[in-house]
Order: structure tokens, then C-alpha cells, then sequence
């Protein structure tokens, strides 16, 4: 297991110095001196000049990515032009909400997709079957942001049950209530096209695990229906649907930013929108590389797990 | 090794035309819906496409005094939006920048992808190495997230938001088709057009190239819905389409805020979306099926 750490730790510095390049140029992308194009074209002379320097964008290209890659490592993303503040704590206090977020959404996804997936297996053309595949083509289908809009519409301003939108109430609240009354909406919003396609996948792999012959010898042997189904099929199913659920992680984090616009959830997508809307590149890379390095992150941890789970994955 | 073959018992399997009944009766209760899916498609396709010659208002014409019309208000069917303008006109010339916007971001992803793929299945070495690295790290992205950061670079507006979901889109395409091509350059008949004296190009177009076809062609028609979504989905963000002109993206991102006093401007062009993703996926499912009968 040591060695196979190792193995995908050393993996990881090609894609992130390949992450960070990508991050890197962003700035420069768009054809025009970056500095125009982010102080527009009301920017003085002096403005200008400064703003260029303070950027070192009169450097040759290769310098100015190292020096950034160089800031980056020592925690320094640069201060942000539009909230004349550092960006690195505003991030990691937006970043906090998504997590936030994204981990409910994981968990209700997860849960949900599972349960109904090893539930659709078990009883495999019936009604419940029928209907999360159904589902799944809807959740496929869908823009999560419509989905969103509606919910708000029924829950939220038609019935009056849930609050429909932010993180807390303005005045009273900030406790943990609060806090999950706000999460109810948005959470489901972003998990409701997971948890169709987590349970499509534990339904095909918990088909196959239950077709094998280990599973027919537990059941001559007279184990009782459910621990066939949790111990002996759903736990050798575990590979492929962690495999999946690693991926929803990484979709959840990207698909936040849609959920977020829709509840004015402060999170960091919702502040990478106005940061590109306000043409402020510090900020904008600042919220990219954070949330691209916890994917990368996610990846890893899914990796391991997989390892763990699977003995063969690490003798590989 | 014939005494093995003596000794094997034969398994009873249905006759030939059983099986193909049943494959196609399976085929063709699928079907039925994909038909009906593929003629809502054609629906909005033609109505994107005859746009300018239909009875329709104009799509940017302000009207303010009738605005946040319910729908069936007289010479509204779908109502009218916050600025007064007519909502199924601005829904079906907004079809035309959805649509296009989708199949184009769908094509580009896949020439691209396409391309690269061959080229990194083909060629072992350094061509191989750099294409797959940049597949590699393109996915080490959320994909949502590396399409906003890209227009953020380029600026705002459809044709960046295209592209930027291209880039996002091709490494799906390269790794499908780099797959394919690993086992295909190994395979007989690649060998003996070598041996024949065949060049490169010629084995790729000619001997290589119409067997992915079929993995193609599934990937794409799953791809528009996917990339439908997406373009919408940077509109509705404001990075992509640009007032005045109507897609369903920004029509439900201006819609938002009127949404208690008129919920039409808002459910209609997601209807429209969720609708037209819908039969995309049914249409892209049933080509699957037909192109790959090991589905069935």
C-alpha cells in the first residue's frame, strides 16, 4: 500500500503542474494586454502602468509563471483588484460554503442513489425499477438550474416551508438549524442528478455481483436474503460505485456554481461569476485553483480507496 | 483436442429467429418512444430553422405596457416577458442560438477529439504522451469549472462559451476513440494494408477511421443534450449569450427575478431545455441500440 501511495503522489505532480498552467493562462487567453482588458477602457495611463507591474506582466512569459507558481506555493494568490483585499482568505472562507454544500449533496446523492439502486436490483422490471430509470433520463436531462428555480418557486414562495435563499437568516439565526433549513433546497437541487445516476450504476453492479457463483453458494448455504445482499454483493459491487461516486464528487464541486447563482449561496462559484463579471483574473484564478486542487484531492482519496477496497488495484 | 470437443455437452439455446424477434421487439418498444422523441426534435428543429419566414412577433420588439402577460393573453400565446416582448417568438429564435450552440460545441469537441485520439492511438511516443497528458489534466478539472474559467479568460459571450465547452468537451471523445484505435492498429487487417505498402494516411482514413464510426456517432448524438445543457447553463450565468439577443439560458436568467409575480418567464424556456435534452437522449439511446446490438 506504502508503494502504492507513492506511485500516485509522484502521479500528481505532472497534472498539477499542468493544472497550474491552465490556471496560469487564463490571464493571458485573451487576445490584448491583460491590464486593459481588466481595468476597461475608462483606466488612466498611471493606472495602467501600475497595474502592470504589479502583475509583472512586462516579464517574459515563463518568468511570470514561475514567479506565480512561486507566490502560489507560499500561500500568496495575489490581492483582489474589485475587493482590494488578499484573495486566499476570501476564497477559503467562500470555499468553506461550497464544502459545505457539495459534502450534503455528496452524502444525500450517496445515500439515496444506493439504497435505491440495490433496492431497483433486487427486484429488477418492477414498478421501482421502472420508475428510477425513468428518473434517470429526467435527472439527465434537466438543467439543474430550472430544477432549482422550481423548487424555490413551490417550497420556498408558494408553501412558505423552507427559506429561499443564502446561507442564514439576515437577522435572527447562525445556529445549526439555521444552517440546514438554508442547505435543505440547494442540496437537493445539486444531488437530484447524481442520486439518479449513482442509482442506475449500484443497480447494474449489484446485477452482476448478484449473478455470481459466491452469491448462489451463500444462498445454499442458507444466509439469510440480506446479509446476501449487504455482505456478499453490495460489498464486492463497492469498486465500481466508488468509482462513481468519486466522479459525482468532482461534478458536484464544478455543478455548485450553477446551484450557488440560483440561492445566492455564498460559496466560491458564486464568487468566481462576480470575479469574471467584474474582470478580476487574481480572484478568478485564486477560486479555479482552489477547487481544482480539492478535485484533484477527491481523485487521490478515490484512488485509495479503490486500493483498499480492491487488494488486486495495488499489486497492479 | 477433438475428444474435448466430443465431451462438451451442448447448451440449449433459442433458435436464430426467436432471438432476433425478441431483439427486435425490444428494439422497436424502445423505438417507439425514440419516434416520438425524434419527431418533437424535428419539430424544433424546423421551427429554429423557418424562424424569420413563421407568423411570428418580433423577438426584440419592447412592448412595456404589456408586459408580464400570462399566457393565452390575446396576441401572446406564451405571454410576454419583463420588457413586454413576445415569449414564443423569443423561445423559438432562441431555439436557433441553443441548438446551434449545442451541435456546434458537440462537433468541434468531437473533430478535435476525434483527431487527437487517432493520432495518440496510432503513434506510440512522445505524440502519444503529450496528447494523453493533456486529456489528463483537462479532466483533472470539474468540468463546469474549467468551461467558466476559460470564458473568463476569453470574455464573455456565445462564441467564447462554445468554445470553452469544445475544450472541455474533446478529452471524452480522445479517450473513446484512443481506445478503439489501440486495438484496431493491432488487428489483421491493418497489418496487411502495411504490408501492401499502405501510407499512414491511407490506413487511418481508409482502414481505421470507419470503425469507429459506429462508437462515434453514439457518443455524439449523447453529447448535443450534454452540451445543450451546458451552453444554457453559461448563459444563465451570464457568461454566454449577451442581451438583447434570446437563448433559453439567458431567458431564464433574466426571467429569475420576476418569477413570483409571472413563473412563465422562467418555467417556459426550461421547459423548453428539459424537453429538447429529453428527446436528444432518447434519440442518442435508441441510435446506441441500433448501432450497438450488444446493448440489446
Amino acid at each position: 500500500m506504502k508503494y502504492y501511495l507513492a506511485r500516485r503522489l509522484l502521479l500528481l505532480v505532472p497534472v498539477l503542474a499542468g493544472v497550474s498552467i491552465i490556471i496560469f493562462m487564463v490571464l493571458h487567453l485573451a487576445p490584448g494586454d491583460p491590464a486593459e482588458i481588466m481595468l476597461g477602457s475608462q483606466a488612466t495611463q498611471e493606472d495602467l502602468v501600475r497595474l502592470r507591474a504589479d502583475l509583472g506582466l512586462n516579464e517574459p512569459l515563463h518568468v511570470q509563471y514561475l514567479r506565480w507558481v512561486g507566490h502560489v506555493a507560499r500561500g500568496d494568490l495575489g490581492r483582489s483588484l474589485w475587493m482590494k483585499r488578499p484573495v486566499l482568505g476570501e476564497v477559503l472562507t467562500r470555499f468553506r460554503a461550497t464544502l459545505v454544500l457539495t459534502a450534503t449533496a455528496l452524502v444525500l446523492s450517496t445515500t439515496i442513489g444506493i439504497a435505491l439502486g440495490v433496492t431497483a436490483a433486487m427486484r429488477p422490471n418492477s414498478m421501482l425499477d421502472r420508475l428510477s430509470a425513468v428518473a434517470s433520463l429526467f435527472g439527465a436531462s434537466m438543467p439543474s438550474f430550472w430544477l432549482g428555480i422550481v423548487l424555490m418557486v413551490i417550497f420556498a414562495l408558494q408553501l412558505g416551508w423552507l427559506p429561499a435563499s443564502g446561507m442564514y437568516a439576515p437577522h435572527s439565526g447562525g445556529d445549526a438549524r439555521d444552517l440546514l433549513t438554508h442547505l435543505i433546497l440547494p442540496a437537493v437541487t445539486l444531488a437530484a442528478a447524481s442520486v439518479t445516476i449513482v442509482a442506475r450504476l449500484t443497480r447494474s453492479a449489484m446485477l452482476d455481483t448478484l449473478a455470481q457463483d459466491y452469491v448462489r453458494t451463500a444462498r445454499a448455504k442458507g444466509v439469510s436474503s440480506g446479509a446476501v445482499v449487504l455482505r456478499h454483493a453490495l460489498g464486492n459491487a463497492l469498486v465500481p460505485i466508488v468509482t462513481v461516486v468519486g466522479v459525482q464528487a468532482g461534478y458536484l464541486l464544478g455543478g455548485a456554481v450553477l446551484t450557488e447563482t440560483v440561492f445566492a449561496w455564498p460559496g466560491v462559484g458564486t464568487l468566481m461569476v462576480q470575479g469574471i463579471l467584474a474582470r478580476d483574473f487574481p480572484l478568478v484564478q485564486g477560486c479555479v485553483l482552489v477547487v481544482a486542487l480539492s478535485f484533484v484531492l477527491v481523485n487521490l482519496a478515490v484512488d485509495l480507496l479503490y486500493a483498499w477496497l480492491d487488494p488486486r488495484i495495488r499489486y497492479e | 483436442m477433438s475428444d474435448v470437443g466430443a465431451a462438451t455437452v451442448p447448451i440449449p439455446r433459442a433458435s436464430a429467429p426467436t432471438r432476433r424477434r425478441y431483439r427486435l421487439g425490444r428494439l422497436a418498444g424502445r423505438n417507439r418512444l425514440a419516434l416520438v422523441a425524434a419527431v418533437a426534435l424535428l419539430l424544433a428543429v424546423a421551427a429554429a430553422v423557418l424562424a424569420p419566414w413563421l407568423p411570428l412577433a418580433d423577438p426584440d420588439a419592447v412592448d412595456t405596457p404589456h408586459r408580464l402577460r400570462p399566457p393565452l393573453s390575446a396576441g401572446h400565446t406564451l405571454g410576454t416577458d419583463e420588457f413586454g416582448r413576445d415569449l414564443l417568438a423569443r423561445l423559438v429564435w432562441g431555439a436557433r442560438v441553443s441548438l446551434t450552440a449545442g451541435v456546434a460545441s458537440a462537433a468541434a469537441a468531437m473533430v478535435l477529439g476525434v483527431t487527437l485520439g487517432i493520432l495518440g492511438g496510432f503513434y506510440t511516443g512522445w505524440i502519444e504522451t503529450v496528447i494523453m497528458r493533456l486529456t489528463d489534466i483537462l479532466m483533472a478539472f470539474p468540468y463546469v469549472l474549467l468551461a467558466i474559467a476559460i470564458v473568463a479568460g476569453l470574455g464573455p459571450g456565445l462564441r467564447n462559451a462554445m468554445i470553452a465547452i469544445a475544450i472541455v468537451g474533446f478529452p471524452l471523445y480522445t479517450r473513446l476513440v484512443r481506445g478503439a484505435v489501440l486495438s484496431l492498429r493491432e488487428r489483421e487487417f491493418v497489418e496487411a494494408a502495411r504490408a501492401l505498402g499502405a501510407s499512414d494516411g491511407v490506413i487511418l482514413g481508409r482502414h481505421v477511421l470507419p470503425h469507429l464510426l459506429s462508437p462515434v456517432i453514439v457518443a455524439f448524438s449523447l453529447d448535443v443534450g450534454a452540451k445543450i445543457l451546458a451552453t444554457a447553463g453559461l448563459s444563465f450565468l451570464g457568461l454566454g449569450t449577451q442581451p438583447p439577443t434570446a437563448d433559453w439560458g439567458s431567458m431564464l436568467a433574466t426571467g429569475r427575478q420576476f418569477v413570483i409575480l409571472s413563473p412563465h418567464v422562467v418555467l417556459l424556456p426550461g421547459l423548453a431545455i428539459f424537453a429538447v435534452v429529453l428527446a436528444l437522449n432518447l434519440v442518442g439511446d435508441a441510435v446506441r441500440d441500433l448501432l450497438d446490438p450488444r446493448r440489446v
